[in-house]
């Protein structure tokens, strides 16, 4: 049996677990410019129409005590942001005319 | 008609007595300009290199690659909780005395002295030689004389600035100023959830910092980042702020703002609705009980009101958004064509799951714009460099570009005449 990594009050967005559940912004990152914009569109349309009832679910829990998969549905979130602006501005994972140009996050809050 | 009133002169630019002529970029293309630039301004002004939060515990240590002295420093909380500087270098040899793996990657974390990595000299928090390996070896050594070198250090509203000078010429408060010291009563030490960004970008570091100074550019270059509705309403409007101040040095341009949540839908992006927050940070502010007037902040009394940039000479940018958050520039030379920007957004930190992800909207909408920005400087840098063209217009809005750049030339010909006269 596969072990799940959301809770299971969110199983419908258990497809995008294992692809977009990442604890750091350059996991992410690179995830977006690794993904076609179909992936990208997909993660967005099952996440968006959610992302109210996840953050009212975790609400319920102080941010320092959220468990694993909680912490996964959080980060599920946080790719759902990840990939808003090549859907809903640039049609590009990249954002435009930005070439070689990179900026690091280095030191990010957790969790 | 401007929207907002202009001073009695008939613009900011002729107010500040700056002049109103062509601008000429040579100081952020010239090699010699930069080679004078490292002594008459980054040996010589006040630079911010953290806050005390990064200094949590005694022995919490932090240290800053600082290519434009050449040279790198450790900043160091000691047991009385004072916060100190040294050069990063070991008194025997000259090794790098704190580093890991790489030399020029920066680091941090808590110690109990400091070991030097090539032959086990130890010094004290306080910089303090405390042992020296087969010290009965050595000729005549006192250890008293080989303490790491200090570096002038103060700390101002929990910023930590140093001065590479051997006697800096003016204290931090009086170097600061009262335009920019007024800002201590801003709560920063609430605000303590932080993301770093740093990048190399491949242009002169004024040329970032003139991208940031004037807005005029905002409704154009970022266009694409909001919905077209709002696009073509902000390019319709241009940019015009309500207020800019200058004091010495430093310089503040203000805006005036909007709430978002006000807004018709097809103004504003759907994740934005849907994590309440966007570029202006949070829709729900966080309480943080201070008086902008307190502050010297918001100077014109917008309603809405924007985001105060405060721009400290020589390479620090202070911008205070409406939404209750701030965040800080650096720009640090390496050459006439590279520097490294670091910026960095500081938060209330977040009580739950829907505030984290309000501030991840913030972050990643931060990084957008930046990247763009960053891009169009290479390109400026480029055709610069060509002197193909070698006088620039400046409009009314940009009048703080003309102010730094003048604060740079004002300052290596002030370094220049000292030279002569001490020849």
């Amino acid at each position: 049996m596969d072990a799940t990594l959301l809770p299971s009050e969110f199983a419908d967005l258990e497809p995008f677990a294992a692809t977009w559940c990442l604890a750091t912004e350059r996991e992410r990152y690179a995830a977006r410019l690794a993904s076609t914009m179909d992936e990208m569109q997909a993660l967005y349309d099952a996440t968006m129409p959610r992302a109210e009832a996840a953050m009212t679910y975790l609400d319920q829990i102080p941010l320092d005590e959220l468990s694993a998969d909680q912490v996964h549905l959080l980060h599920l979130l946080y790719s759902m942001v990840m990939v808003s602006f090549p859907i809903e501005c640039w049609g590009q994972p990249r954002v435009p005319d930005s070439g070689a140009a990179y900026l690091d996050l280095v030191v990010e809050p957790g969790p | 008609m401007p929207r907002w009133p202009k001073p009695p002169e008939g613009s900011w630019t002729e107010h500040f007595d700056l002049g109103t002529e062509p601008m000429n970029y040579d100081d952020s293309i010239s090699q010699e300009f930069f080679e004078l630039e490292r002594e008459a301004v980054f040996k010589r002004a006040w630079l911010n290199v953290g806050r005390v939060e990064q200094l949590p515990r005694t022995g919490s240590y932090f240290t800053k690659e600082l290519a434009v002295a050449k040279t790198s420093i450790v900043v160091v909380k000691g047991k009385d909780g004072e916060v100190r500087a040294f050069y990063n270098m070991c008194r025997h040899r000259g090794n790098k005395l704190v580093w890991n793996d790489y030399p020029k990657e920066e680091t941090s974390g808590t110690t109990r002295q400091f070991v030097c990595k090539y032959h086990a000299w130890r010094y004290d928090l306080d910089g303090a030689c405390s042992f020296v390996q087969q010290e009965q070896e050595f000729f005549d050594l006192d250890k008293a004389d080989y303490g790491l070198v200090p570096v002038h250090c103060d700390v101002w509203a929990g910023f930590i600035f140093v001065n590479l000078a051997k006697e800096p010429e003016q204290s931090l408060r009086d170097f600061l100023g009262p335009m920019v010291t007024k800002m201590e009563n801003y709560p920063f030490e609430k605000l303590t959830e932080r993301y770093f960004y740093r990048a190399t970008v491949k242009s002169n570091w004024k040329l970032y910092m003139d991208a940031f100074q004037e807005f005029y550019h905002a409704p154009i270059l970022h266009a694409k980042q909001s919905p077209p509705e709002w696009s073509s309403a902000a390019a319709k409007a241009g940019f015009e702020a309500p207020a800019y101040k200058v004091d010495g040095p430093h310089r503040l341009v203000s805006t005036a703002g909007v709430h978002p949540w006000n807004l018709a839908e097809d103004m504003t992006k759907p994740v934005d609705r849907v994590t309440r927050s966007g570029l202006f940070g949070p829709w729900d502010a966080p309480e943080l009980d201070f008086d902008p007037k307190d502050a010297g902040i918001n100077p014109a009394g917008c309603d809405p009101w924007g985001l105060d940039s405060f721009q400290l000479w020589p390479n620090f940018v202070i911008l205070v958004w409406g939404q209750n958050w701030y965040l800080t520039y650096h720009y640090w030379p390496v050459a006439p064509d590279e520097h490294v920007f670091e910026g960095t957004l500081y938060f209330v930190p977040a009580k739950n799951a829907r505030e984290r992800v309000a501030h991840e909207n913030a972050a990643v909408t931060f990084k957008e714009f930046g990247l763009q920005d960053a891009n169009t400087l290479e390109a400026t840098q480029t055709m610069l460099e060509s002197r193909v063209i070698e006088r620039f217009p400046l409009m009314d809005q940009e009048v703080l570009v003309r102010h730094m750049h003048k604060v740079a030339r004002d300052w290596v010909d002030e370094y220049k005449k000292k030279q002569d006269v001490e020849v």
